[in-house]
């Protein structure tokens, strides 16, 4: 009765690879949304190569216009013959565009853009799968590839040919079309985002005018993946992208790519797949760096501010950042965030998850940041000591105590006098802590015990006033007395 | 009890302040234990209770105010929180949370406004949980300010948000006009509806969004010229936006506005709207169209329903989404319950059942099961003869279908029919697709269909196929309901069909169902009586004390413990003693614990019997 039968179940449950088959075998899904006339049969035109030089333009206008037709390609047996003349017209085009010179002249730019937004444009059907993982699922693809993936192919042609003049695509590539283009993004289909990513770089390149109006839509983007849908297929593809233009930015940096970078590409990175854009948006983030080094401290700040609490995995990563930006970062900037991000590493070596730990312990394996330390021995190591003292003796890992050791080492030999105080002092000053421990712990009790007897207080004498306000301040005023 | 206004020598506010920047706590020690099975956990806990030292004292901010007392709360701690708002987000929303019910902790109503600095800034914050609690708690207070604080502090506030730089404090604004509005002075009204039509035009489609989204809310406090004047205009601009978040959230408002407005406006200021976005070219408005589409219905009332919505409704219903179909599926049953009621029968025969029908076999199986899940309902609108002779195939159907979703939410709702067709229709035309059910692959449908068997076994006659399902009510353990039935068609059809089932599958070689055979006979020894229990299940029980699997030999003993009160006492101290004694020597722990329990448990009876016999003793 069921689609799994008895057999593939084990004590009654389906098996995991079992379901994630089935889901797979349709995972297959197209977007448009047609009004519910259906398509008309296409008959082929012939072919352009054939025609007459003056006909060409005409028969190149028929064909776009024949390729607006829509398909249903779920349903994979519907209009075979007339999909496979579109697809034929559409590899065509893609060819006449790409080889053939002078063929675009103004009046085609219409056709040409009707034709791809007609094709392309669409609302992303709903997932397949609401709880899509895009690090462990299969993504669904798009069922109407044939005919898009020609269309997109012939975007990109259309604007690489030698004659393609922005001055007048830009009546019709407009902020619409760009605005659309972008929503896109959101493809499950990787192929569909790659496609999207070169297309979306050529237009930032060749449209002047359109370069704000595409930053701020990827920053709105953003700002709605991290703040309000936290999903969002593309981000990797569209860091890639800004990658590319923070690169091309002048100096000195514009205040809006300042805000960019604290306000969106540092909270980015409390986003939950993380793992999927990590490393366009750490190559992002030491751009800026690069470009601008005053940023530093803000930036580490912030991303010690949204530091990972729980998932070790993304600490991983973020100390992966941390020792990309301790590697173009200058001495005079090294100075000024020392003290907050030690403390973060001295926190990360004591992590009881071997893996952060060991990330944490390998900045020692690099030289450039050897050489910082040593500079600024006398204000790193009293901040790393201790939680190196205590991990050499408690962590469980071997290779952490190991590695451990080696750091103490180097350390020691950095400033051997300190490091000696340090060891003389270490005892005294975990008593100290413990004490000062105590004393809060001891602050909050008598902070409790003082809340227990004011709403006592409050009860007896305010609950058979309370509503009225004149009263109630009355009764209050009363308390200095008692 | 001077530290009610805050003695000085006692509770410094530097020593408060300090402990609320606390930030080197001592993080506790992590022994080097080396079992990696601690790792994660210890790493966790660890971590977090760093964290909520700080958490805590900022939920412990009302006892530092009491402790500080009205005046230098004032003057003291809220300026440094105002000052100092740079902070983990789970901390500024504890913050944001406590400063709501401060307003006595600052001296009351009048002094409430000192509130607003610490939660503007907070309410300018990225995070988006942060800020809306900070709106909340400033709409909470907002009802607290007088009259004329409202203007002098509050909207001022409101003002600076909405023309705040980044979109943060921009969201925020849209939350807040629709509680001070009603307060203040025409003028300030006019100022707000200004403010308003200009973030619902905002470039930031963020700010779009909260705008959209709070339409509605501000649409009711306003004058109704002002409805029909300002927000149909916002609202027709909002509905055709270029983004579909935007879009769909201004479907949500279209129910508060229609039901604001008169009947004869609503078609020319709402439907044209309303129509576009029932065929808007995305999903997710038309989704939205469909999940608010009783409320829809409510609101533009029963004329409009019939000539709008009815064609609306089965477009949806017909959508190429199967997300929309869903949705619209979900509805049908309330649709159809706030039809007018002098043609809603018409209405459903000729216009919803139709489309009904196909969605029984669509390819979605979230459709089918939305439907499934409210088809049976239209029984009760429909009446008997137009549900045994449309309704009834359509269950048929579904309750064969593959997916076991639509199965179950039409056993589920099984009662709904049966008050309309009566039970013997019911168990005529359904009953031989529910008794395959009772063989279904999926353990859930079993489930439900043994939850219905009391209320079927009540009224159906005893068929040979209703006992085909009681055996698998057996092999399901749905002991409960064993005794319900036994008690309902007594022991001697129980020791004809039910015993020998049970007891065959002592010898089953899977340990699960010879522990079944166990469990059943709890159930079953009491509603049997003394003679079947001791003549037909104690000799089975009795040899299962040899079994090899020690789960099996210590349910024995639970079982033995459980009939114990039913045997007679011979048997009892002739058979049941030395096996328990047997078993109570087990070299399995939990057999030996068990079979202890048993004795010590049984020993009450057995011992009342030493004492009817030892009567003379002196007591």
């Amino acid at each position: 009765m069921s689609a799994i039968s008895a057999s593939e179940k084990v004590d009654g449950f389906t098996r995991k690879s079992m379901r994630k088959a089935q889901k797979q075998r349709k995972s297959q899904g197209s977007s448009q949304y047609r009004t519910q006339s259906a398509p008309v049969e296409l008959s082929p035109l012939p072919q352009l190569k054939d025609a007459p030089s003056t006909e060409q333009q005409e028969l190149f206008t028929q064909k776009l216009q024949q390729c607006c037709m829509l398909f249903d390609f779920l349903d994979s047996v519907m209009d075979l013959k007339s999909k496979e003349i579109k697809r034929a017209t559409l590899n065509e085009l893609v060819d006449y565009v790409s080889t053939n010179r002078g063929v675009l002249v103004e009046s085609t730019y219409p056709e040409i853009t009707n034709m791809i937004c007609t094709n392309i444009f669409r609302t992303l059907p709903p997932s397949d799968n609401p709880d899509f993982d895009p690090e462990e699922d299969e993504p669904t693809l798009e069922a109407s590839w044939p005919h898009v993936q020609l269309v997109y192919e012939f975007l990109l042609r259309f604007l690489e040919n030698p004659d393609f003049q922005p001055s007048i695509a830009k009546r019709h590539i407009d902020q619409k079309f760009v605005l659309q283009l972008l929503e896109l993004f959101d493809s499950e289909d990787p192929r569909e985002r790659d496609f999207l990513k070169t297309i979306l770089h050529r237009i930032y390149g060749k449209f002047l005018g359109l370069r704000a109006f595409i930053r701020k839509q990827i920053n709105n983007i953003f700002l709605r993946f991290i703040y309000e849908t936290e999903h969002f297929n593309g981000v990797a593809e569209l860091l890639e992208i800004l990658g590319s233009i923070i690169n091309g930015f002048a100096l000195p940096l514009k205040a809006e790519h300042k805000q960019f970078l604290m306000k969106v590409l540092i909270p980015l990175h409390t986003a939950k797949g993380l793992a999927l854009f990590h490393a366009q948006l750490a190559y992002c983030v030491v751009q800026f760096l690069e470009k601008d080094p005053t940023l530093t401290e803000p930036v580490i700040r912030g991303l010690l501010k949204f530091w990972p609490r729980t998932c070790s995995q993304k600490e991983v990563m973020f100390l992966g950042e941390i020792e990309e930006i301790l590697d173009v970062i200058e001495p005079t900037q090294f100075k000024k965030i020392q003290e907050p991000l030690f403390k973060q590493i001295s926190k990360c070596v004591a992590n009881p998850h071997f893996q952060v730990a060991e990330r944490a312990l390998y900045f020692w394996n690099n030289e450039y940041i050897l050489s910082l330390i040593e500079e600024n021995i006398d204000k790193v190591l009293p901040i790393m000591f201790g939680s190196l003292y205590r991990i050499s003796k408690e962590h469980w890992n071997p290779t952490i105590v190991a590695l451990v050791y080696n750091v103490l080492k180097t350390l020691m030999e950095m400033n051997c006098t300190l490091f000696d105080e340090l060891t003389s002092s270490y005892k005294a000053e975990r008593q100290r802590e413990k004490k000062k421990e105590q004393e809060r712990d001891e602050l909050w009790k008598k902070l409790d015990e003082l809340r227990c007897v004011f709403f006592l207080m409050r009860f007896s004498l305010l609950l058979p006033t309370r509503g009225c306000k004149t009263q109630g301040r009355r009764e209050r005023r009363s308390f200095g007395s008692i | 009890m001077a530290g009610a206004d805050g003695d000085d020598s006692l509770y410094p506010i530097a020593v408060l302040i300090d402990e609320l920047r606390n930030e080197d706590v001592q993080v506790p020690n992590v022994s080097g234990g080396g079992l990696p099975g601690y790792r994660s956990k210890r790493s966790c806990s660890s971590r977090e209770t760093f964290r909520c030292l700080r958490l805590n004292s900022i939920k412990k901010l009302s006892t530092i105010a009491l402790a500080l007392g009205v005046e230098r709360t004032r003057t003291e701690l809220l300026p440094f929180l105002t000052d100092t708002i740079y902070d983990e987000d789970e901390v500024l929303l504890a913050l944001a949370e406590q400063l709501g019910n401060f307003t006595m902790l600052v001296g009351g109503p009048e002094y409430v406004h000192c509130l607003l600095p610490p939660l503007e800034s907070l309410a300018t914050v990225e995070e988006t949980v942060v800020r809306d609690k900070a709106v909340e708690s400033l709409r909470k207070i907002s009802q607290e300010h007088s009259p004329v604080d409202l203007e002098v502090h509050f909207e001022p506030l409101v003002k600076r948000l909405a023309s705040g730089d980044w979109f943060t404090s921009r969201t925020s604004a849209c939350g807040l006009f629709s509680v001070c509005y009603p307060r203040v002075s025409s003028t300030v009204k006019a100022e707000i509806r200004q403010h308003f039509r200009t973030l619902c035009s905002d470039d930031t489609p963020m700010v779009r969004r909260a705008a959209a989204s709070k339409l509605g809310e501000f649409a009711k406090v306003l004058e109704l010229d002002y409805v029909k004047s300002d927000i149909i205009s916002l609202f027709t601009a909002l509905a055709s936006d270029e983004q579909d978040s935007v879009r769909l959230l201004a479907v949500e408002a279209c129910v508060s506005i229609a039901t604001l407005l008169p009947q004869e406006d609503l078609e020319s200021l709402v439907m044209p709207t309303l129509r576009q976005a029932a065929e808007d070219k995305s999903w997710r408005v038309r989704y939205m169209v469909a999940d608010k589409f009783s409320e829809l219905q409510k609101a533009v009332g029963p004329e409009i329903t019939k000539n709008d919505l009815v064609p609306a409704f089965q477009n949806l219903l017909k959508d190429c989404e199967a997300e929309v179909r869903a949705a619209a599926a979900n509805k049908v049953k309330e649709f159809c319950e706030n039809l007018p009621e002098e043609n809603r029968e018409q209405i459903i025969m000729t216009h919803i059942l139709p489309c009904v029908k196909e969605l029984v076999s669509d390819t979605n199986q979230h459709v089918k099961s939305a439907l499934a899940s409210v088809i049976m309902g239209l029984s009760t609108i429909l009446g008997k003869d137009n549900t045994i002779e449309h309704l009834l195939p359509l269950f048929l159907a579904q309750l064969k279908d593959e997916c076991p979703e639509v199965r179950l939410n039409i056993i589920s709702n099984l009662d709904c029919v049966n008050e309309v067709i009566g039970i013997r229709q019911l168990s005529q035309s359904l009953l031989p697709a529910i008794v395959e059910l009772a063989e279904d692959a999926k353990w859930r449908v079993r489930l439900a269909i043994i939850e219905y068997m009391p209320l079927l076994a009540g009224q159906l006659p005893l068929t040979k196929s209703l006992c085909r399902v009681v055996v698998y009510a057996i092999r399901e353990a749905a002991t409960c309901n064993l005794m319900k039935l036994v008690e309902k068609f007594g022991a001697e059809w129980a020791q004809n069909t039910i015993v020998p089932k049970v007891l065959g599958m002592a010898n089953d070689p899977n340990y699960l169902h010879r522990m079944t055979t166990l469990f059943c006979i709890n159930a079953l020894s009491e509603a049997c009586g003394q003679d079947i229990t001791t003549k037909q299940m104690l000799p089975v029980v009795l040899k299962m004390s040899n079994d090899q699997v020690a789960n099996v030999r210590f349910n024995v003993a639970k079982s033995l413990q459980k009939i114990g009160p039913v045997l007679d006492s011979n048997a009892l101290q002739t058979e049941v003693k030395p096996v328990l004694e047997k078993l109570a020597t087990d070299t399995d722990m939990d057999v030996k614990y068990f079979a202890q329990e048993a004795i010590s448990g049984t020993r009450f009876t057995l011992a009342s019997l030493h004492i009817s016999t030892k009567s003379d003793l002196p007591f």
